[in-house]
């Protein structure tokens, strides 16, 4: 399967946003990890701007800098792809429910959904075009870049896909570690355009290890958060540099994304 | 569709199912479940409790995969998934399956036993369990498949919107199956959530009646297996069409005038290469809030004005949240394939504001194509146009 990329949204320590983040994941400059500050997303109103959570935030802001990269309208199709969903959320309301009263907070239970940060986009954007989100534990991003391609191809057009997770409070964190907040986000297209800058094929490889970043605290950084299983896509295609990269989409079975990049 | 399977509060089974929606026998009652004290009713599959999953699967036990466990050993499911394996290969079925809340009933009862520095206690599975992946790696690992797999979590439009994806990946050749479905399950985030947003009925819910004032939670587990129609059996069901929209509206409350609601039926018909004329019946999502079912209902008069008869099986069911898209599918099928149309007997007196042609009495009656929907919160919503092989 073929499809061509359009446009990258990128925040993560030391990556706040795909122009600075390419830099270090080319290796043009170190990877100097500084905690990523999670921007309130001016797309919203006021009201759903104080009700966003971080996870909220943080696909919001991946989603509307790739498609601003990509020079798209944003009523793409979507996908949204996430490990956990919202960890402050759910844990919450758990608190909640532990206590006798079990008044659980309406505005929390909206927002515990998986789907919440893609209902919150649609709203942000007035995008009534479908909108998937989905989880595969470890292998999320593979699964939704995977679901994403297929969506492109069938509709023969473009789709917006985000991957992103955030660290859980102390209580989830002991049971599911997720080190910092990451998210990566890509327009991908069926067609050839003006706005391509890479093409991607993807294919099934068996079973096997998942391609590695080579700087060890990127490494850290694809090890502690799902999302970032997306960084050797991300480097290859900060350095412009033909490659073949393989996730994992099932325990020990990966998918190979054969990148070439396109001229300008 | 060449196989499914579905547990809900109707029974166990399809057999089971089909006696009771014929009979018009609701599996709704006050609720009894757990520890919850709300006045409510729910549609519960009892003996979960003591039917744990054991051996090498014990690290997925919880209430939702227990349901999910006895769906697939119902109606010799898992037998036509091995029988599929082996004619296709395990690495060529994928496994999309549906959930909202997935074994979060686990975590609800662990954080009750934290210790005094607030930990969870030993022994607590997050990944088998709590997480939202659990229902379709337990699924993926008990049909012993190694295709792409994923949960898709959309609210209330889940399983419905699995099918989506599965019959896209069917399309592009990168599964020749798909074992499509899910599972929702009765918790306290579901029941007292809904609470909250004052969304749940004190009895029994009933949809599109004048005095309707809420859901009633359900839970249920179903499952299809899904291949390309020259591979199936010529006198099945067929999966026609799948419309998916968003509302950009609100996160818990519908598009007042229902247009995302209107999208995705129009896309789904689209895909289907048919016209509202076609189908003969509409399985609304109807789950008997006010504001709800005034929005499909506006949908539905746009699309299909008072001419082909719709119904909520919700009255029966309960709303089974996540699982709703795959049971409303596997009811739609069982109507296509015995020709009648499922009663709404909880709904007293339709509401007359409402413009769609409301059947409450079942009927007997040939049909040809049938439609379902499931509307979620975020705005997500789904469409599946069914049909007779022909």
């Amino acid at each position: 399967m073929r499809v061509y990329l359009e446009g990258v949204g990128l925040r993560g320590p030391g990556m706040p946003d795909w122009a600075t983040g390419r830099a270090s994941l080319a290796g043009v400059a170190p990877f100097a990890p500084s905690e990523l500050r999670l921007e309130a997303p001016e797309l919203l109103a006021a009201a759903e701007r104080r009700r966003a959570t971080a996870s909220v935030k943080l696909a919001l802001a991946i989603c509307a800098e790739a498609v601003h990269d990509a020079g798209a309208a944003a009523e793409l199709p979507s996908v949204f792809a996430s490990s956990g969903g919202d960890g402050a959320t759910i844990a919450a309301i758990l608190e909640v429910l532990a206590t006798p009263g079990r008044e659980v907070s309406p505005t929390r239970f909206h927002n515990s959904v998986h789907n919440a940060p893609s209902g919150y986009w649609s709203i942000a954007t007035g995008s009534r075009a479908a909108a998937t989100s989905l989880c595969a534990y470890d292998f999320s991003f593979a699964a939704g870049l995977l679901e994403a391609v297929t969506q492109a191809l069938v509709a023969g057009g473009r789709v917006l896909l985000a991957a992103y997770d955030t660290p859980n409070p102390p209580v989830l964190d002991a049971v599911r570690h997720i080190v910092c907040a990451f998210g990566a986000a890509f327009v991908l297209s069926a067609q050839r355009t003006p706005a391509s800058r890479a093409e991607l094929r993807l294919a099934f490889a068996g079973e096997g290890q998942a391609t590695s970043a080579q700087e060890p605290g990127l490494e850290a950084v694809r090890l502690g958060n799902p999302a970032a299983r997306a960084l050797p896509l991300l480097a290859a295609l900060a350095a412009g540099r033909r490659d073949e990269i393989y996730v994992e989409h099932a325990a020990g079975r990966l998918l190979a994304v054969g990148v070439a990049p396109l001229p300008a | 569709m060449s196989r499914y399977s579905l547990v809900s509060s109707l029974g166990s089974g399809l057999a089971a199912t089909l006696a009771a929606l014929r009979a018009a026998r609701s599996g709704l009652r006050p609720c009894d479940f757990e520890t919850v004290t709300l006045e409510t009713c729910i549609g519960a599959v009892d003996g979960l409790e003591c039917q744990a999953l054991a051996g090498e699967f014990a690290d997925y036990d919880c209430r939702n995969n227990r349901l999910a466990r006895r769906a697939l050993d119902e109606d010799g499911f898992a037998a036509a998934v091995a029988a599929a394996r082996a004619r296709y290969g395990a690495h060529r079925i994928g496994v999309f399956a549906g959930t909202s809340t997935a074994g979060i009933h686990e975590s609800e009862i662990a954080f009750r036993h934290r210790d005094a520095g607030g930990a969870l206690p030993a022994g607590f599975r997050y990944r088998g369990a709590h997480n939202t992946y659990s229902i379709a790696e337990f699924v993926r690992q008990a049909l012993q498949l190694t295709g792409p797999a994923f949960a898709i979590s959309a609210a209330c439009a889940s399983t419905a919107k699995a099918f989506a994806a599965a019959a896209r990946m069917i399309a592009l050749d990168v599964c020749d199956a798909a074992v499509v479905g899910g599972a929702d399950s009765l918790c306290l985030t579901t029941l007292y959530g809904f609470h909250s947003l004052q969304l749940t009925a004190a009895g029994a819910c009933r949809p599109y009646d004048a005095a309707r004032d809420g859901i009633s939670i359900g839970e249920a587990a179903g499952f299809v297996l899904l291949e390309r129609a020259m591979n199936a059996r010529g006198d099945g069901i067929v999966l026609l069409g799948v419309g998916e929209s968003s509302d950009a509206h609100h996160m818990s409350a519908p598009h007042p005038e229902g247009l995302g609601a209107l999208q995705a039926m129009q896309a789904a018909l689209s895909a289907a290469g048919l016209e509202p004329g076609d189908i003969d019946y509409v399985n609304l999502h109807g789950t008997a809030t006010k504001v709800g079912d005034a929005a499909e209902d506006r949908a539905i008069a746009t699309l299909y004005g008072a001419a082909t008869p719709c119904s909520s099986t919700k009255g029966l069911t309960g709303h089974t949240l996540g699982a709703a898209g795959v049971v409303e599918a596997i009811i739609a099928a069982l109507c296509l394939e015995h020709g009648f149309i499922p009663a709404s007997p909880t709904t007293r007196t339709p509401d007359p504001a409402l413009q769609s042609r409301y059947v409450t009495a079942g009927a007997a009656l040939p049909l040809r194509r049938v439609m379902s929907n499931s509307f979620g919160f975020g705005g997500s919503n789904c469409s599946l146009v069914l049909g007779l092989a022909s």
